[in-house]
């Protein structure tokens, strides 16, 4: 039952991630990337992080993916003559295409023969308590607190940075 | 429970880290970019947990997951943030044409 949850799951991460690797459209890629998540989202409880989980489909669907659909329909073209047939098209080149290719399973070849070359000696125990809140709090608060409170900065610098980048600043209007 | 073997993880995300690789390489998009990019962070963050199930007492794979979700998010709100400034400066998404620094 859990195999079977775990191997569709898988499937469908990595289904959705070569449907945006072949889609000349992006806004599908988008959505695809939305289905991806949730896919690993899946892989994540399976694997006993449901806080992680959560953040997961908190973050990076409510959050990141909305953020690229804005980014996407913000840099169409306003005068293409081109439209409608071919909306969000995306061009790609085919030296680029082989480079891609190359690039991926080449390393898809070498990160394969290091996992089954490396043999694991997993000497813990397995997760076995329901939820793994309590864990991730007391350990934020307690041994994590300076990456913790770095992390609030950063949010606060990206955030400032990111307003001001987007800020208009067109003297001409 | 936990019957799936530990190499069936670190497989799922080799896979999608390698896709993430291509499409990274591939599309001609500022945006399509950023996706590949998000896609391989989440393939790390599969590695991270996978090994973290092994480590009930502290969590340290899923505590780096948690600061990885973190800088993704600050990453793509600034990378946004530029994307959209070189849009209206250059007129265009593509990074071949990108190339000088003052148009």
């Amino acid at each position: 039952m859990e195999a079977a949850a775990f191997y569709s799951f898988s499937i469908l991460a990595i289904a959705s991630a070569l449907f945006i690797l072949f889609s000349r459209n992006l806004i599908y890629g988008a959505f695809a990337l939305f289905l991806a998540f949730l896919g690993v989202a899946a892989l994540y409880v399976l694997a006993g992080a449901d806080f992680l989980a959560v953040t997961q489909i908190m973050v990076y669907v409510g959050g990141i993916l909305v953020l690229l659909i804005f980014g996407i329909m913000l840099t169409q073209k306003a005068n293409n003559n081109t439209v409608s047939d071919t909306p969000n098209k995306v061009e790609v080149l085919p030296s680029r295409e082989i480079a891609g290719f190359l690039a991926g399973s080449g390393l898809f070849v070498f990160l394969g023969y290091i996992i089954l070359d490396a043999r694991f000696a997993m000497q813990g125990e397995v997760i076995s308590s329901n939820s793994t809140i309590r864990t991730i709090g007391v350990e934020l608060m307690t041994s994590h607190l300076l990456p913790f409170e770095i992390a609030a900065i950063l949010l606060l610098v990206a955030l400032v940075g990111a307003a001001y980048l987007a800020l208009n600043r067109n003297p001409a209007q | 429970m936990n019957t799936i073997p530990l190499e069936h993880y670190l497989f799922v995300a080799a896979a999608l880290f390698c896709i993430g690789l291509a499409i990274t390489i591939t599309k001609r998009h500022f945006i399509g970019m950023l996706l590949g990019i998000e896609l391989m962070l989440n393939a790390v963050n599969i590695n991270l947990i996978a090994f973290s199930r092994y480590d009930p007492e502290k969590l340290s794979g899923q505590l780096f997951a948690l600061f990885v979700i973190v800088v993704a998010a600050a990453e793509v709100t600034v990378a946004l943030a530029i994307i959209l400034r070189v849009f209206g400066h250059y007129n265009t998404v593509d990074p071949d044409k990108v190339s000088d620094l003052k148009k």
